[in-house]
C-alpha cells in the first residue's frame, strides 16, 4: 500500500508567496486533482510532490507498506508528464524509449518499445527525431516516459495538452488503470480530467 | 539502489551524450574551430621563428586550456536550454548524472587533447619533447583534472541564473593550482630534466583530481535540485 503524504507545504519564490500551508494524503487507488487559476501554483506543487523542487515550508513524504521511500530513490516510484518536460530531441521516439529504460535500469527489447509506443498511441516504426513530431505526438511520448518502469505514482500536469480525442480517452484509460498500481494526482483545470479525480483540492495564493 | 544500477545508468547518460555529440555535433564543432583559430594565431605571430621549450609549454596549456573552457561548459547548459534537466532528474540519481557527464567531459578533452598536441608536434618549430612519457602523462593527467574542474563549475553555471559572468570568476581560483603544476611539468617534459623533479608536480594533479571529484560528488546534489 501506498500513501502520498504532503504536510504543510508553502513555497515562495523570492519572498513573493505562491500558495501557503497546503495539506492533503493520497492513498493507492485513488486519483486525486489539483485546480486552480493560471499561475495559482498547480506545476509548482506538482514538482515539489516530485522532489524535484524544494519547498519553503513543509514536507512530502511517500510511504510504501508503512515504509517511507528516501527521497534519492523517488524517481523510481514516480511517473512525470508536463508540458515543460522536455525529450531528448535528437533522437526518435524507440530511442527515447530505449534510453529512459536503460538509465533507469529497465531491460527494454525492441517488442517492449514497440508495446510502449502502440500502447500510447504511437508509430512503432518512425525513425525520424523526436524534434520533427507534432505536440499531440511529443505528448503522448511524455505518457510513455511517464509509464514506463510502471510507478506506484503517476503526477500529471494538464495530461491531455494537445491531444485529440483519442489520446484524451488513451490517458483516461492509464488513469483508470493506475488505481489498481498505485494513485494519479492530476493538476488540471479540465473539466473531463476532473471528473476522472475521486478528490479535488484548490490551490491559490495566500490559501 | 545497488552499484550495478548506478553503473548502468551511469553508463546509459554517457551513451546518450555520446551519441547525441554524433549526431549534433554541439561541442566538437565549437572546439575544432577554437583550435584551429588558436594554432593559426600562434603560427602567424611565431612566424617560423623557433621559442625556448618552457614558452612551447605555456603555449600548449593556454589552447588545451582555453579549448577546455569554451567546450565543456556546454555539456549541462545545454540540458538547461533544451529544457532535459527536469527529465534527467526524473529518470536518475544526481550521482549517476554527474558521473556519465563527468566521464563524457573527460572522453571529450582526452581526445581532443591528443589532438591538439598533434597539431602543435606537426606545425610548431621544433615542438620536441624530450620525455615523450612524461609529456604524455602530463597530457592525460592535466586533461581528467580539467574535465573534473569544468563538469562541477559547468553544473553549476547552468543551473545558476548568470550563466556568462560567473564562469570566469568561479573557475580562476579553482584552476589555479592544475594550471600552474600542469605548467611545470610540461615543462620539465619539454626539457632534458629528470623525471623525478615532475613527481611532485603529478602527485599534485593527482591529488587535485581527487579532491574536486569527491568535493563535486558531495556538491553536485544540491546544484541539481532547485
Ligand atoms: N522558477 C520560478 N521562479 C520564480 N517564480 C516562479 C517559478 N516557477 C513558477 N513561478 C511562479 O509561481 C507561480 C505559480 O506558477 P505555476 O506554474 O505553479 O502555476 P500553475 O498553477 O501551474 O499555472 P498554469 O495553470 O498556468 O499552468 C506563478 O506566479 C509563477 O510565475
Ligand atoms: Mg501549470
Amino acid at each position: 500500500m501506498l500513501t502520498v503524504k504532503v504536510a504543510s507545504v508553502a513555497k515562495h519564490f523570492n519572498r513573493r508567496p505562491v500558495f501557503a500551508d497546503v495539506s492533503f494524503e493520497v492513498r493507492a487507488g485513488e486519483v486525486f486533482g489539483i485546480v486552480g487559476r493560471n499561475g495559482s501554483g498547480k506545476s509548482t506543487l506538482l514538482k515539489i510532490i516530485a522532489g524535484v523542487l524544494t519547498p519553503s515550508r513543509g514536507s512530502v513524504a511517500y510511504e510504501l507498506d508503512g515504509v517511507a521511500v528516501p527521497p534519492e530513490l523517488l524517481f523510481r516510484s514516480i511517473g512525470f508528464v508536463a508540458p515543460y518536460l522536455m525529450l531528448f530531441d535528437e533522437f526518435s521516439a524507440a530511442e527515447n524509449i530505449r534510453l529512459f529504460a536503460g538509465v533507469r535500469g529497465i531491460p527494454c527489447p525492441d517488442s517492449a518499445a514497440s508495446a510502449l509506443l502502440e500502447r500510447v498511441g504511437l508509430p512503432t516504426d518512425r525513425e525520424d527525431p523526436v524534434r520533427a513530431f507534432s505536440s499531440g505526438m511529443k505528448q503522448r511520448l511524455k505518457l510513455a516516459f511517464a509509464i514506463l518502469h510502471r510507478p506506484p505514482v503517476l503526477l500529471f500536469d494538464e495530461p491531455i495538452s494537445n491531444l485529440d480525442s483519442d489520446g484524451v480517452a488513451t490517458v483516461h484509460a492509464i488513469i483508470r488503470e493506475q488505481r489498481e498500481r498505485g494513485c494519479v494526482i492530476i493538476a488540471t483545470n479540465d473539466q473531463s480530467d476532473i471528473a476522472q479525480c475521486d478528490r479535488v483540492q484548490a490551490v491559490s495564493s495566500g490559501a | 539502489m545497488n552499484t550495478t544500477d548506478v553503473m548502468r545508468s551511469i553508463i546509459a547518460i554517457l551513451g546518450k551524450d555520446v551519441r547525441s555529440e554524433l549526431r549534433t555535433r554541439y561541442a566538437v564543432n565549437a572546439l575544432l574551430m577554437f583550435v584551429v583559430v588558436t594554432l593559426s594565431v600562434i603560427l602567424f605571430s611565431l612566424a617560423g621563428e623557433t621559442v625556448a621549450r618552457s614558452v612551447h609549454a605555456g603555449l600548449l596549456w593556454v589552447v588545451m586550456f582555453f579549448a577546455a573552457m569554451s567546450g565543456l561548459a556546454r555539456s549541462f547548459v545545454a540540458e538547461e536550454e533544451r529544457g532535459t534537466t527536469l527529465t534527467l532528474q526524473l529518470l536518475a540519481t544526481p550521482v549517476s548524472v554527474y558521473i556519465g557527464k563527468l566521464l563524457f567531459n573527460t572522453a571529450l578533452t582526452l581526445l581532443l587533447n591528443s589532438f591538439i598536441v598533434l597539431l602543435f608536434l606537426l606545425f610548431i618549430p621544433d615542438f620536441t619533447p624530450a620525455q615523450p612519457g612524461l609529456f604524455w602523462t602530463v597530457v592525460l593527467l592535466g586533461g581528467v583534472a580539467v574535465s573534473s574542474a569544468t563538469t562541477i563549475i559547468a553544473a553549476i553555471i547552468a543551473r545558476a541564473n548568470t550563466k556568462g559572468t560567473l564562469f570566469p570568476v568561479l573557475s580562476f581560483p579553482i584552476l589555479l593550482p592544475l594550471l600552474m603544476s600542469g605548467i611545470s611539468a610540461t615543462k620539465i617534459a619539454m626539457e632534458e630534466q629528470a623525471w623525478t623533479s615532475a613527481w611532485a608536480d603529478l602527485q599534485l594533479l593527482g591529488s587535485y583530481i581527487v579532491v574536486v571529484v569527491t568535493a563535486s560528488i558531495l556538491l553536485f546534489e544540491h546544484v541539481w535540485k532547485d
